[in-house]
């Protein structure tokens, strides 16, 4: 089969896995907060593109090339870790710790490096270290039958924990100005960022993992209903914890990122990280009790949370409004979807009481 | 079935990891080199230019210190008809500082006022800020000398240290242990002053019968620091003295000792604000601390910028500017700017400051 | 009469292990006594009087927030928000003492009624909003740590602005037990009482166990959603007003962080995060269990940076064995013959 031929066959096959299953998994009342929930990535799309051209507009500075680069380096960590979270949210599960595994690997990295490993070896090491802080979320969680929420703030503590004993509160900040300056520089002159191509790629993958493969199917559907999804042959219990796997492993390339930016490797790095990724899973539409949710959406959320955050500060808005801003957008980004569902509900029941 | 994957999965990266074993950069191969100094020559005779912008960015916000710093830079600021901005992160970490000093260089800042929270991470900011040509005056914490214009010390480290050491003494007349009580382990100033502390202990005759027997870290918590004290006096019933040269930790250490056994029976001295001590002089709990005046600090960080900004002043030793009604002062070693000796505060004239 | 109770006893070989695993409070009082015991054994000032009036002043703001917790989680919520309502409490008590010349009382009145306030609006959000308490009190969490940073700015309250009989009370003692441990193991006896023997208590079981159900049973579920959440918002207004006659010196970081110390302590202490099954005397032994841990580990030499990740490592440790409990108790009613699944 031609390229041409093999990918209109798998947009076909996309489009109709689009409207069958979430159609048939979650029927009668709930289609109506699909139908809500597929606006929603289509109105934070929308929101978002808006927004940028406004700030760029109306903020000073906001929409220059140098300010570009600057969003991007502010929000790859957040978007590699949402990418993972996304998958793992529409399970009907959850991942605390992701920033903790970023802070463990992040001092593991710089207990390393002082110890005289080369920095091209760490790097592989830290993303496996990662994966393996993953797998023992994943174990717990779909080995012993523990619930996400705990387990997960379980091992937020732990492995902050850890990373506090392998470096205490000192930094390990002498990285090679070759690694940190790739990391924090563009692609050849341009103001285009290093980092904005591998994060597209992995942003691709996921995306076509989640929506164009039978993976990605089986995640939608162990949302919905994991007994069903059981019953209907997949294996629940190793989906989650390869999820989880991968959760980890993203969370390590994190570190490395992370550590690499600020050229600093600290125990506290990337504190309290894990409450922006959820919030900005929320807004991207998926969905908190799983099954429903949408990539793109959660792209454009990472974008819009960032741009709005640097937008706030170059119009010399105080950091307390962005902690408020950040707050009120998480509550709003579940409540919105449910005030449209019980106002629809609302209508139609006076339209057949009317008719 | 799971063994295998698990093997697909992870012998890329120990692959990688082993085959760039034998190459690698390792630790000490960087050379670092920071950018080339500025070369234009001082002007001794220059005015002040006006209509600069500064910008302040302590350690956090919501810092009483630091709003007093912030105080008289503002003042300066207003004396030279410029603008001023006091921004930063509610969290003191590095990572967080680093976003605000992105979005000050954009909005090209003429002077940056910074007080770090770590020495090293910040350096890729804040030589792009330099590089758009923002001048970089740290203040009272400092960064790596290469990355900043100029520091404007509040006293000079070793008076610092030796004051502290000196009323320590007194206190204990000279005998028995101490422990210090730190701000977070990572703060330039107060290592400084510490290794001083050290150093003189060894060395100085009159101390040989004091002994440094732990240094904690409050983190410039309140609760933390309150916590720590309570775990200090615990793993050492012996002490003597405790030293505190953070405002933060002193007055928790304060307020710990005035409520328990301990109180008259160990000295605690320290840097600390009379506004906050008053009560615990008083009471009998801290015979005699010291400081310097934050707003005075501010008010010199602010004219030293401008001063640089305007070229009367390139950082190199000796050359001399007038500060306002603060008066002449000269640049030391290092690009050093000092403000004057610390002020020691008793019973006697504790009720003649107010902050 | 729990159906727990009940069981068959001696499924492992020890009755002893058998109790334990029942009786969630024994295992947390043998842990106790065997951490005091070898940590005294280290060093004996561990057990001396300004040693353990220090382990309760520094338990009882944890446990009182922990029996707010235990309500909310009973129901299979949760309240993330805790630190941020107790650090607005604090503040604005000690602004309203500082600056008005108000009574003591009625600025105390002033913090829990802020503390209820934001019960309410999380209960709102959640029972209204249908939105899951994970995510309304992350919202709130930020939202009103945002208010407190835009209220307090970077002034602070000190100790000397406050009124001395305030301060008294929070830093005082009765017979060597601290005033403010006093208030917390009053809060613990009402609010165990009132889980235990009130109706609307046991309800919040019923709720936490199956929501629909409970519905279906006709318990007012909005309601006494509403009234758990108001509850633990108005403990953690209490928690603001102690914090504020404890420590003197409020700014805007009062409170921060603290909702994971108070989520770990419920969880140790024996209250299922799936809700439904849990006692508020579990909690605060949870909480005092963890405190000690924290004052032992400088006793015991053992550097500080261990403290989270102990916390993290009991944290997995408790739910596992909470798991384990409720196996066993489920093939036990199997084996009766009841319909459990």
């Amino acid at each position: 089969m031609s390229i041409k031929a093999r990918s209109k066959d798998l947009w076909s096959q996309t489009v109709r896995w689009g409207r069958a299953l979430p159609g048939k998994v979650s029927r009668g009342r709930d289609s109506a907060s699909v139908r809500v929930l597929t606006t929603w990535d289509a109105a934070i799309i929308a929101v978002t593109l808006l927004f940028l051209l406004v700030a760029a507009r109306r903020v000073e500075h906001f929409g220059t090339a140098r300010n570009a680069g600057y969003i991007v380096l502010d929000l790859a960590p957040i978007l590699l870790l949402a990418l993972a979270m996304t998958l793992i949210v529409t399970t009907g599960e959850i991942d605390l710790s992701v920033a903790s595994t970023v802070g463990l690997t992040s001092a593991a990295m710089g207990v390393m490096w002082n110890g005289g490993m080369s920095l091209e070896s760490i790097m592989p090491v830290a993303v496996l270290l990662g994966a393996v802080l993953g797998a023992v979320n994943g174990l717990f969680i779909t080995g012993f039958g523990l619930p996400s929420l705990a387990v997960t703030i379980g091992t937020l503590a732990l492995y902050r924990g850890l990373a506090y004993v392998l470096l205490g509160d000192t930094a390990v900040a002498d990285w090679p100005r070759a690694f940190t300056g790739w990391t924090l520089g563009g692609i050849g002159e341009s103001a285009v960022p290093n980092v904005l191509i591998p994060m597209l790629v992995l942003a691709a993958g996921f995306g076509l993992v989640l929506h164009a493969t039978p993976v990605g199917r089986s995640i939608f559907a162990a949302g919905a209903n994991p007994i069903a999804a059981a019953y209907a042959g997949i294996a629940v219990g190793r989906l989650k914890f390869w999820l989880y796997v991968t959760s980890g492993a993203m969370a390590g390339l994190v570190g490395v990122l992370w550590t690499l930016r600020y050229s600093s490797a600290r125990a506290d790095n990337a504190n309290g990280l894990e409450l922006t990724v959820i919030a900005v899973v929320l807004l991207g539409g998926v969905s908190i009790f799983g099954g429903k949710g949408s990539l793109p959406g959660v792209l454009a959320a990472v974008v819009l949370l960032v741009a709005l955050q640097n937008a706030l500060r170059l119009a010399h808005v105080s950091t307390e409004a962005l902690t408020v801003v950040t707050g009120s957008l998480l509550i709003v980004a579940v409540l919105a979807p449910n005030a449209a569902t019980a106002v629809r509900g609302a209508l139609r029941t006076r339209r057949r009481r009317t008719a | 079935m799971s063994r295998t994957r698990l093997l697909r999965f992870t012998t890329p990266l120990l692959a990688l990891a082993l085959l760039t074993a034998c190459s690698g950069t390792t630790q000490g191969d960087d050379d670092g080199g920071g950018p080339a100094g500025d070369e234009t020559n001082a002007d001794p005779n220059a005015e002040f230019a006006t209509g600069l912008s500064f910008a302040m960015l302590p350690k956090s916000v919501n810092n009483p210190y630091f709003d007093a710093s912030s105080n008289g830079a503002e003042a300066a600021a207003t004396a030279l008809e410029g603008t001023f901005e006091y921004t930063g992160p509610s969290d003191a970490s590095a990572s967080s500082q680093v976003s605000y000093i992105d979005t000050l260089s954009q909005q090209a800042t003429d002077v940056l006022l910074l007080s770090a929270n770590d020495p090293n991470a910040l350096c890729s900011s804040l030589d792009q800020a330099r590089a758009g040509g923002t001048v970089v005056v740290t203040f009272d914490s400092d960064v790596d000398a290469a990355c900043r214009d100029l520091f404007v010390s509040q006293v000079d480290s070793d008076e610092v240290g030796l004051a502290l050491l000196e009323m320590t003494a007194e206190q204990m007349d000279a005998t028995g242990e101490i422990a210090i009580l730190s701000a977070t382990a990572n703060a330039t100033n107060q290592n400084a002053w510490i290794d001083v502390i050290k150093a003189e202990l060894e060395s100085n005759p009159s101390y040989a019968d004091m002994e440094l027997v732990d240094v904690v870290y409050g983190d410039d918590e309140d609760e933390k620091s309150f916590s720590e004290t309570q775990g200090l006096l615990q793993a050492h019933p012996d002490l003597s003295a405790i030293i505190s040269p953070t405002t933060v930790g002193i007055a928790a250490a304060a307020r710990y000792l005035s409520g328990s056994e301990y109180k008259g029976q160990v000295a605690l001295t320290g840097l600390g604000t009379p506004n906050q001590m008053r009560e615990f002089v008083n009471d009998g709990t801290v015979t005699e601390f010291a400081l310097w005046d934050p707003t005075a600090l501010g008010e010199l960080a602010a004219y030293t910028g401008a001063a640089a900004a305007s070229g009367i002043i390139t950082g190199a030793e000796g050359e001399a500017f007038t500060a306002g009604d603060l008066g002449e002062y000269t640049v030391g070693a290092d690009g050093i700017v000092t403000l004057g000796p610390p002020t020691r505060f008793n019973a006697e004239n504790i009720d003649d400051f107010d902050f | 009469m729990s159906a727990l109770a009940t069981t068959p006893a001696a499924k492992t070989g020890s009755t002893l292990l058998d109790l334990v695993l029942r009786f969630r409070a024994l295992g947390l009082i043998i842990a106790l006594t065997v951490l005091v015991g070898v940590t005294t054994a280290m060093n004996p000032r561990f057990l001396s009087g300004q040693s353990v009036r220090d382990l309760l002043f520094a338990a009882a703001i944890t446990v009182l927030l922990a029996c707010g917790m235990t309500v909310v989680v009973l129901t299979r919520g949760i309240d993330l928000s805790v630190g941020s309502v107790l650090g607005l409490s604090a503040y604005l008590t000690g602004s309203v003492l500082a600056e008005t010349g108000m009574a003591t009382a009625a600025a105390m009145l002033v913090g829990l009624a802020v503390g209820a306030a934001c019960g309410a609006l999380n209960g709102a959000i959640i029972h209204f909003g249908r939105v899951p308490p994970l995510v309304a009190t992350l919202g709130t969490l930020y939202v009103l740590r945002g208010v407190i940073y835009f209220v307090a700015g970077g002034s602070r309250i000190n100790a000397s602005d406050l009124p001395r009989g305030f301060l008294d009370f929070g830093n005082g003692s009765l017979l060597g037990v601290p005033y403010l441990f006093l208030v917390a193991v009053a809060v613990l006896a009402v609010v165990g009482v009132f889980l235990g023997r009130y109706r609307a208590g046991r309800d919040l079981y019923a709720i936490g166990s199956n929501p629909e159900a409970a519905g279906l049973a006709g318990i007012p579920t909005g309601r006494r959603l509403l009234t758990a959440y108001v509850l633990s918002g108005s403990l953690a207004g209490l928690g603001g007003v102690l914090y504020a006659a404890r420590y003197g010196t409020v700014d805007a970081s009062a409170g921060y962080g603290m909702e994971l110390n108070v989520v770990a302590a419920v969880v140790v202490g024996g209250v299922a995060i799936f809700g439904g099954s849990g006692t508020a005397l579990g909690a605060a032994l949870g909480a005092l269990l963890l405190t000690v841990i924290n004052n032992a580990l400088p006793v015991l030499r053992i550097d500080q940076f261990w403290q989270q990740a102990i916390i993290g490592a009991l944290i997995l440790a408790a739910i596992a064995l909470d798991r384990l409990v409720s196996l066993r108790a489920a093939r036990a009613l199997r084996q009766k013959g009841s319909n459990v699944d």
